[in-house]
């Protein structure tokens, strides 16, 4: 009992030296507050992934009022944006190999007739379905810089786009073969799915590079020669040397997920119980990872590589930036390892789609499994010796 | 308690190809002030951190407080107090924390901690800066405030690492003057340097060489058994005279101090002084006398390296 208490108190030792220590540290301190509350605004706003606007060049060969209403239904979807106007099919192509604009509409000149062909049957009004050569033609075409898929999606789905206006007439009200219902973000505003992704991505960053740092610095700046002298043990130094950081972790998830709900709308809609024990569960295993980063590592630099190492598959493989289900298998089963997936998928259930305390369980199970075993690695590695 | 305090048999340590410490035997008496001299480089912290359980011998056997290293190593932590060679205690705490922290790492009671810090502030002091950063204070201060953290449990036993490598002289003398109380009081303390002034204070002085001990025992003893007699000769021309000298086999060494020459002569010259007046010297002495033996010369007759010279 009395062994316990002298280790609870060293434990709580290291941990009130790192607290002051942190405390005189303004520079770090101000970068606590300022990394969330910075990079939510830029993504928050920034990253949207229904594109818009794109620039194109027209190549109108027509060139009839026929042709001018169509381009002008083209504009009126606003995925397009004609930024040049030609009749040469080389100055668009020229237009798209320097990088100008990304797509070229092309009206044959034949635009009239192709329209009064496909007048009974023709586009964006196929019924009954088009199997005859002529009148199954397209009216005109776009010749696409493919190799960005997003925007090449987006014109894509511009080549289905109804000509009703065109012709004059009123559209057959087709009948769609699905119909489809979006639960929990009906506005497809992409900041929903983003902020709470924010939070993964930017606990990841802080979490690990402060205490990835944590133990190098110490060796860094001679300290840990004093320490491994003195009857401290390597699990005490760990956990008092993660504690504090845990706070700067709510900290920040507080910064992001207000400000996410004031300025962007993000709702939270599942239990706050559920939401702190996955955030918590997080935190502890990002801390945990950052200290076995830190006994592997010789000095802070290579602390901070190590950091980055961690942090780009985080944000590129967790479901952040591209969707889970379209990571190769064997890729998944990489991102099943790193905590930011984990947590990801947590934390969007929680907010987005009210998930419960059950829901999570799983995934906070994971990252509390994966922090008992990183403070064990760590531990083990750190070794109150020299040699 | 009469048993040594540190007893080391054949204690060698390998970096690689590198023999760093070769076969070191060492037997420390309790209550005395033990010194390691040595050249930078010739084993002295590899020796330290092997006696206080840092580093693993690669052969040999070391008890140290009854402890047998490395098995005990975490046992006797709580027993002795290790003083690195460059300042480990935090540059941004300032000297009362920086003491609390110690003082908890070490287990010691709210009360007993709050006595034990307000002594070692006066007896050192730094009851004026108790509340300035250790980053901030000068050489000798810092030197101060790790001693006073390395010997807040009130170790039996101190290491200290070249303590004074960053002090001036004065500051120097007061250590020493703390060090002499901590022995008074019943601790033993194994201490290196590369200073002749510091070794001379030491109880008993082991002189070690490439990994090697060269000599062991008490300054006094040392210096009147080292093999060699002292002359001190003045000459027009030391620098020439210096080469004339080395080149006569019986000639242990010779170093100018300002205007004389001191040279060491291997003790079966009975009479050096009038051995010396017989050599047909060029340029010719005009002046020689015996001179009493410094530690330095001991160090020069044991390791054979000349003073100032930094190669092993």
């Amino acid at each position: 009992m009395s062994a316990l208490l002298s280790s609870a108190r060293r434990i709580l030792a290291i941990l009130s030296k790192e607290l002051t220590q942190l405390r005189r540290d303004r520079t770090t301190l101000g970068m606590v507050i300022m990394i969330p509350l910075i990079q939510l605004m830029l993504f928050g706003y920034a990253i949207n992934t229904n594109v818009r606007d794109i620039p194109a060049a027209l190549v109108d060969q027509a060139n009839t009022g026929l042709s001018r209403m169509l381009t002008q239904a083209v504009e009126a979807t606003q995925v397009v944006r004609f930024t040049e106007r030609t009749v040469d099919l080389g100055a668009a192509r020229d237009a798209i190999v320097t990088g100008r604009v990304r797509a070229a509409f092309i009206i044959p000149p034949d635009l009239s007739q192709r329209v009064a062909r496909s007048g009974s049957v023709g586009a964006g009004l196929a019924t009954p379905p088009a199997t005859d050569e002529q009148t199954s033609r397209p009216v005109a075409q776009w010749i696409v810089d493919g190799s960005d898929t997003v925007i090449a999606g987006a014109i894509k789905g511009l080549g289905a786009m109804p000509l009703t206006e065109l012709l004059r007439r009123p559209a057959n009200r087709t009948t769609p073969t699905f119909a489809v219902a979006l639960f929990f973000n009906p506005e497809q505003r992409t900041a929903i799915n983003i902020v709470p992704g924010l939070v993964a991505v930017i606990l990841t960053m802080t979490m690990v590079m402060f205490t990835s740092a944590a133990i190098v610095r110490e060796r860094e700046r001679g300290n840990l020669e004093m320490l491994i002298n003195t009857p401290v043990r390597p699990l005490e130094l760990m956990l008092g040397k993660i504690v504090p950081y845990i706070g700067i972790g709510l900290v920040q998830t507080t910064i992001i997920l207000l400000l996410g709900h004031l300025i962007f709308g993000v709702p939270l809609q599942g239990s706050l119980l559920a939401l702190a024990a996955a955030t918590l569960a997080f935190i502890g295993a990002s801390l945990a990872l950052g200290l076995v980063l830190s006994t592997i590592a010789s000095n802070q630099l290579q602390a901070m590589q190590m950091t980055v190492f961690i942090l780009l598959p985080s944000i590129l493989l967790s479901g952040f930036m591209f969707p889970y289900e379209g990571i190769p298998v064997p890729a998944q089963y990489l991102s099943e390892v790193l905590p930011a997936t984990h947590f990801m998928r947590a934390i969007r259930a929680v907010m987005l789609r009210d998930a419960g305390l059950t829901q999570v369980a799983g995934d906070t199970f994971w990252l509390l499994g994966f922090m008992v075993v990183g403070l064990l690695i760590a531990a083990q590695r750190f070794k109150k010796r020299l040699d | 308690m009469t048993a040594p305090v540190i007893e080391a048999q054949g204690l060698t340590r390998r970096f690689g190809d590198l023999t760093a410490v070769d076969a070191l035997d060492l037997t420390v008496e309790p209550r005395t002030i033990h010194g390691f001299l040595g050249p930078n480089g010739c084993g002295k912290t590899t020796t330290l951190r092997m006696l206080t359980g840092l580093l693993t011998p690669s052969a040999g056997t070391v008890t140290v407080l009854g402890h047998s290293l490395p098995r005990d190593a975490e046992r006797l932590k709580r027993q002795i107090g290790y003083m690195t060679q460059k300042f480990s205690l935090y540059d941004d705490l300032t000297v009362a924390e920086n003491l609390g922290f110690v003082a908890e790492i070490y287990g010691l009671g709210q009360r007993v901690a709050r006595q034990r810090i307000s002594a070692l502030l006066s007896t050192y002091a730094l009851e004026p800066m108790r509340h300035r950063r250790a980053g901030r204070m000068s050489g000798g201060q810092r030197q101060r405030l790790a001693l006073a953290a390395a010997t807040i449990h009130e170790p039996a036993l101190l290491f200290l690492d070249e303590p004074t490598s960053a002090v001036d002289p004065e500051n120097r003398r007061d250590f020493w003057e703390r060090l002499f109380d901590l022995v008074d009081a019943g601790a033993s303390i194994l201490v290196s340097t590369h200073y002749m002034d510091e070794a001379e204070r030491c109880h008993r002085l082991a002189i070690l060489e490439s990994g090697h001990k060269r000599a062991d025992g008490s300054p006094t003893d040392l210096m009147a058994g080292m093999g060699a007699r002292v002359v001190e000769i003045e000459a027009p021309d030391l620098r020439a005279l210096k080469q004339a000298l080395l080149a006569l086999p019986e000639v242990i060494s010779a170093a100018q101090l300002g205007s004389r020459l001191r040279v060491l002569v291997a003790e079966r010259i009975a009479d050096p002084v009038a051995w010396l007046r017989s050599q047909p010297l060029q340029p010719a002495p005009t002046a020689l006398a015996p001179a009493r033996p410094s530690l330095e010369d001991v160090f020069v007759t044991s390791t054979g390296i000349p003073v100032g010279s930094h190669q092993p």
